[in-house]
């Protein structure tokens, strides 16, 4: 569904404004005023944009030296050197300017979480009981969200946003970060079910990715493994059902045949049309996961992983790809090499497994460039980085032939920056989501205006 | 603390003696940093200058330097000095919790009593370019404990990190965590007091009340020993009080965190009513709300880079929080309470650049000389500047760059951190590992338990068998 036109318009006006403030143009800020009153886009196809003069890193071959992308229904029309401006299209002169694939944070929390701590209220994050396959986040995504245009000021278009919690937290859903109504912003309803893999790690017996059980929870090994075999079976168990459901769903007889939304919503799991993103962490643990998922014949993407570096071989030959949590975290130990998160996805990446940055929480998910650009430092390429927040989550994801590069046919989600967006003082100063220009306008910046100037 | 177990114990005797350590770039104690851009801070950039350091003192900077006869060269080229990092904001390197929670006047207890000089994130930091840490008692407590300033010498005793001469200073804390908004009581436990904004300012406004009366009852004494009395009684000791005392003295620093501008700005009038001033406003993330108020009582503020929403007191942080205060005037750092964002603080400097538009310098100077001011130790580091402690950061790239590694940290002359050889150890203490599992594995056949991982790898982030450190704890 598309926007009522005159919403598409004001996001535009917006966007508009703000950079016209920002340069403290204010004659392009009168224009844009006046343009306020011009007839509006039509509701179905949205403006046609040209992006003209910028070097343009399509990530889908070399960067084209002073290339033009046209827009047009919301989708990139034509991207080349030698492209035409169509005629009426609003035409952004990005001269000095880089373009780039909007920014992909692989797994994040956005819209589900407001104030992580002290407010419950708005936090819908783990809902009660191990095994929610049925619940999906774009069922509580909050549009309003304070965050969204946060996050999409740093130049992050999308993201997964999943629930957490439980052994089966439920599924993930790829979020476009503008929208005034869920249907607008949403990209794929169920991108992911996220499974937390029990985990044999000492100090143990949580779930989580391995991080569970915490100070004064070490237990015997024996107690770790029986647990842990219960919760392998409860999983067996669960896409079992499902795989019989199906069969039933699909052979048997309707009379017969009741419905039960836990099951309907592992059914595309068990067929591998749906990935599984396991959250693990420990070496061991990921290797059981890998074999599991391999046996049970699911599509694995490895969340988190902070030791996929140790099993970096298998992750290669079996082509499991990993979403790495934040390069910014401590080693796993004092024995770790004291940049070995920094190291990892470099050398992971060396290996072949194809990775990708997230930052899985809400209160960095605009670190998330940085998180990138901080392993390019210690060893991986700068290319390699890029995809690994752009095309590569796309690809583990199934969105592929429609995100993570600027190529024809594909969602016009791109950004238009003052340069490298991984550097950290690069600048964003236009931003396309779904082929509209969208404001970087956010609620850090009205507060910076309304004291910057404070008497 | 649980006990140590074997695993422990391996992985601690390991690493503190294989990680390499103190080298003192001596011969004749002169050093030379050769043919790097030097950035200064506080006298501009110097393309291809040298640094002469002399018994662990900047003893000259510029670009023509001549190396005396049986100086140790350090090679610069294509690399980038800056001085150390200082972070005014950290709970690193202090055993076991930071927080004396019981109470809502701490004053008595002191980070310095607990100072371990084997936490790996003192040697963690220093690869980050991080040589001197503001470690603070937690904040749990409207008034908290006493600081203790330290420099990263990783492989001194605690005596050896102290950082000899720093002013010193107390934790205040405002808001959520003081009030304990995010830590219910246990069942059966009863609420301490205070449970409001209100009560926090009423708790610290009585402790100053009495150490008024305190001071008085010392003072009285003083003048009547200073008369010639020679049976005059000591009033008694009060171990809370005194450090008050010195607040109001101005002797001792008040570092006070705090969130929201309605409570700094509460605070700061507090302090004027008993005639002294807050040193610092940590975290202070609303301090662009107040930042005329801060600038005309003096106080600095102390902020993260761009963290929010952790919390309902963090929902109006904003990343442009640095550039307002410093637009207004106020001394402003970045910090990091967390021994993970203390590894690249140059990097949450940078940031300013991106929101605020501060310029290089100005961006460097929150990791550097401000936070040094903040701590009145700006005489001594924070700059590179003749007569200065040589604390200096060799870097590949500009700092300020996400692409930037630290190649070589020094502290008073002496390398603490070098990343070559760090990378050449590491096989050694792979093999050492090794070994040690190897040996356990036969020592302890029936042991349970899988070998070959130290306890606390997992959840415990920094590998140490220690209590998590809650949000609400001490951390932000």
């Amino acid at each position: 569904m598309k926007a009522p036109a005159r919403n598409v318009k004001t996001e535009t006006q917006r966007a508009q404004r703000m950079h016209g403030v920002q340069r403290g143009k204010i004659a392009l800020v009168a224009l844009t005023l006046l343009a306020m009153l011009a007839p509006i886009a039509s509701a179905q196809g949205g403006k046609t944009y040209a992006i003209t003069g910028a070097k343009i890193y399509t990530l889908a071959g070399p960067p084209i030296a002073n290339g033009t992308v046209v827009i047009k229904d919301g989708k990139i029309a034509a991207v080349g050197a030698n492209v035409s401006v169509p005629s009426g299209a609003q035409v952004i002169n990005a001269k000095g300017l880089e373009v780039y694939p909007g920014m992909f944070n692989a797994v994040s929390q956005v819209g589900l979480v407001e104030v992580g701590q002290g407010e419950p209220g708005t936090v819908d994050l783990n809902e009660l009981g191990d095994f929610n396959p049925q619940i999906v986040a774009a069922m509580a995504v909050h549009p309003a969200s304070e965050h969204i245009p946060v996050v999409r000021a740093a130049g992050i278009t999308h993201t997964v946003s999943v629930p957490g919690g439980g052994v089966m937290s439920g599924q993930g859903s790829l979020i476009h970060m503008s929208g005034w109504v869920i249907d607008e912003m949403l990209g794929k309803k169920s991108a992911a079910l996220v499974l937390n893999w029990p985990t044999l790690a000492p100090g143990g017996g949580g779930f989580g990715g391995g991080g569970g059980g915490g100070f004064g929870a070490r237990r015997p090994f024996s107690e770790l493994k029986q647990e842990y075999e219960r919760r392998v079976t409860e999983i067996e168990n669960w896409l079992e059902r499902a795989r019989h459901y199906a069969q039933a769903a699909e052979k048997g007889s309707k009379d017969n045949f009741t419905r039960d939304e836990k099951l309907e919503a592992l059914v595309p799991v068990v067929k591998g049309e749906v990935p599984v993103l396991v959250m693990a962490n420990d070496d061991r643990d990921i290797r059981n996961a890998v074999e599991f998922c391999e046996k049970q014949k699911l599509r694995m993407i490895l969340g988190r992983g902070r030791e996929a570096w140790k099993v970096k071989d298998l992750l290669k030959q079996k082509n499991i790809p990993v979403i790495l949590g934040r390069t910014h975290a401590l080693p796993a130990g004092e024995d770790e090499p004291y940049d070995k998160p920094y190291s990892a996805p470099g050398e992971l990446a060396a290996a072949g497994v194809k990775i990708a940055f997230a930052t899985f929480d809400i209160e960095f998910v605009r670190r998330l460039p940085n998180e990138a650009g901080q392993a390019v430092g210690y060893g991986l390429s700068h290319e390699d980085a890029l995809k690994a927040v752009t095309i590569n989550p796309a690809q583990m994801f199934g969105v592929d032939k429609e995100l993570g590069t600027i190529e024809q046919g594909k969602i016009a989600n791109i950004i238009v920056t003052s340069g490298d967006p991984l550097e950290l003082q690069t600048d964003v100063r236009y931003l396309f989501i779904k082929g509209q220009l969208t404001s970087t306008d956010n609620k850090h910046r009205q507060l910076y205006e309304k004291y910057r100037t404070r008497p | 603390m649980m006990a140590k177990t074997f695993h422990g114990i391996v992985a601690m005797a390991l690493i503190a003696s294989m990680l390499p350590g103190p080298v003192a770039a001596q011969s004749g104690n002169v050093t030379v940093i050769q043919n790097g851009t030097i950035l200064t801070v506080t006298k501009g950039t110097m393309q291809k200058g040298s640094v002469l350091i002399r018994d662990g003192k900047i003893a000259e900077v510029g670009t023509n330097v001549k190396v005396p006869a049986g100086a140790t060269v350090i090679d610069a080229t294509g690399m980038y000095v800056s001085p150390g990092i200082i972070d005014c904001h950290s709970h690193i390197a202090a055993e076991g919790s930071i927080n004396e929670g019981s109470i809502a006047v701490s004053s008595m207890v002191a980070i310095a009593d607990v100072l371990d000089p084997d936490d790996i994130d003192i040697y963690r930091e220093l690869a980050g370019g991080t040589t001197t840490s503001n470690v603070l008692h937690g904040s749990a407590n409207p008034i908290g404990g006493l600081n203790a300033v330290i420099k990263h010498r990783w492989g001194k005793d605690a005596k050896g990190l102290i950082f000899e001469g720093a002013p010193p200073g107390i934790k205040f804390a405002l808001g959520e965590n003081p009030k304990r908004s995010n830590s219910p009581p246990q069942p059966g436990q009863v609420r301490r007091y205070p449970n409001t904004r209100m009560g926090v300012m009423d708790v610290i406004r009585q402790a100053f009340i009495d150490a008024r009366e305190y001071k008085k009852t010392w003072d009285a004494y003083n003048k009547r020993v200073a008369a010639g009395e020679k049976n005059a009684i000591p009033p008694r000791r009060d171990l809370k009080l005194e450090p008050l005392v010195e607040i109001l003295e101005g002797k001792r620093m008040v570092h006070s965190h705090g969130y929201r501008s309605d409570e700094l700005r509460q605070l700061l009038l507090l302090a004027e009513e008993f005639g002294f001033r807050v040193r610092t406003l940590q975290h202070v993330l609303e301090g662009y709300k107040i930042a005329k108020e801060m600038a005309q009582h003096g106080v600095g503020g102390s902020t993260f880079s761009d963290w929010w929403s952790y919390k309902n007191e963090a929902y109006d942080a904003i990343p442009y929080n640095a550039a307002i205060m410093a637009k207004y005037g106020v001394v402003v750092s970045i910090n990091s309470d967390s021994a993970e964002e203390a590894r690249h603080l140059n990097q949450e400097a940078a940031k300013t650049m991106k929101y605020g538009g501060m310029s290089e310098t100005e961006a460097l100077k929150m990791v550097t000389i401000n936070p040094a001011i903040q701590l009145g130790i700006d005489k001594r580091v924070g700059s590179i500047e003749t007569g200065k402690d040589a604390d200096l950061v060799i870097w590949n790239k500009h700092p300020l760059s996400i692409y930037a590694v630290a190649q070589t940290s020094i502290i008073d002359g002496t390398v603490y951190f070098d990343r070559k050889k760090d990378i050449e150890h590491r096989a050694e203490i792979e093999k050492e590992k090794k070994g040690l599992v190897e040996k356990e594995k036969a020592a302890a056949p029936a042991r349970q338990g899988p070998p070959g991982k130290a306890p606390g790898a997992e959840g415990a982030p920094g590998g140490r068998r220690r209590p998590p450190m809650s949000t609400d704890g001490g951390a932000r």
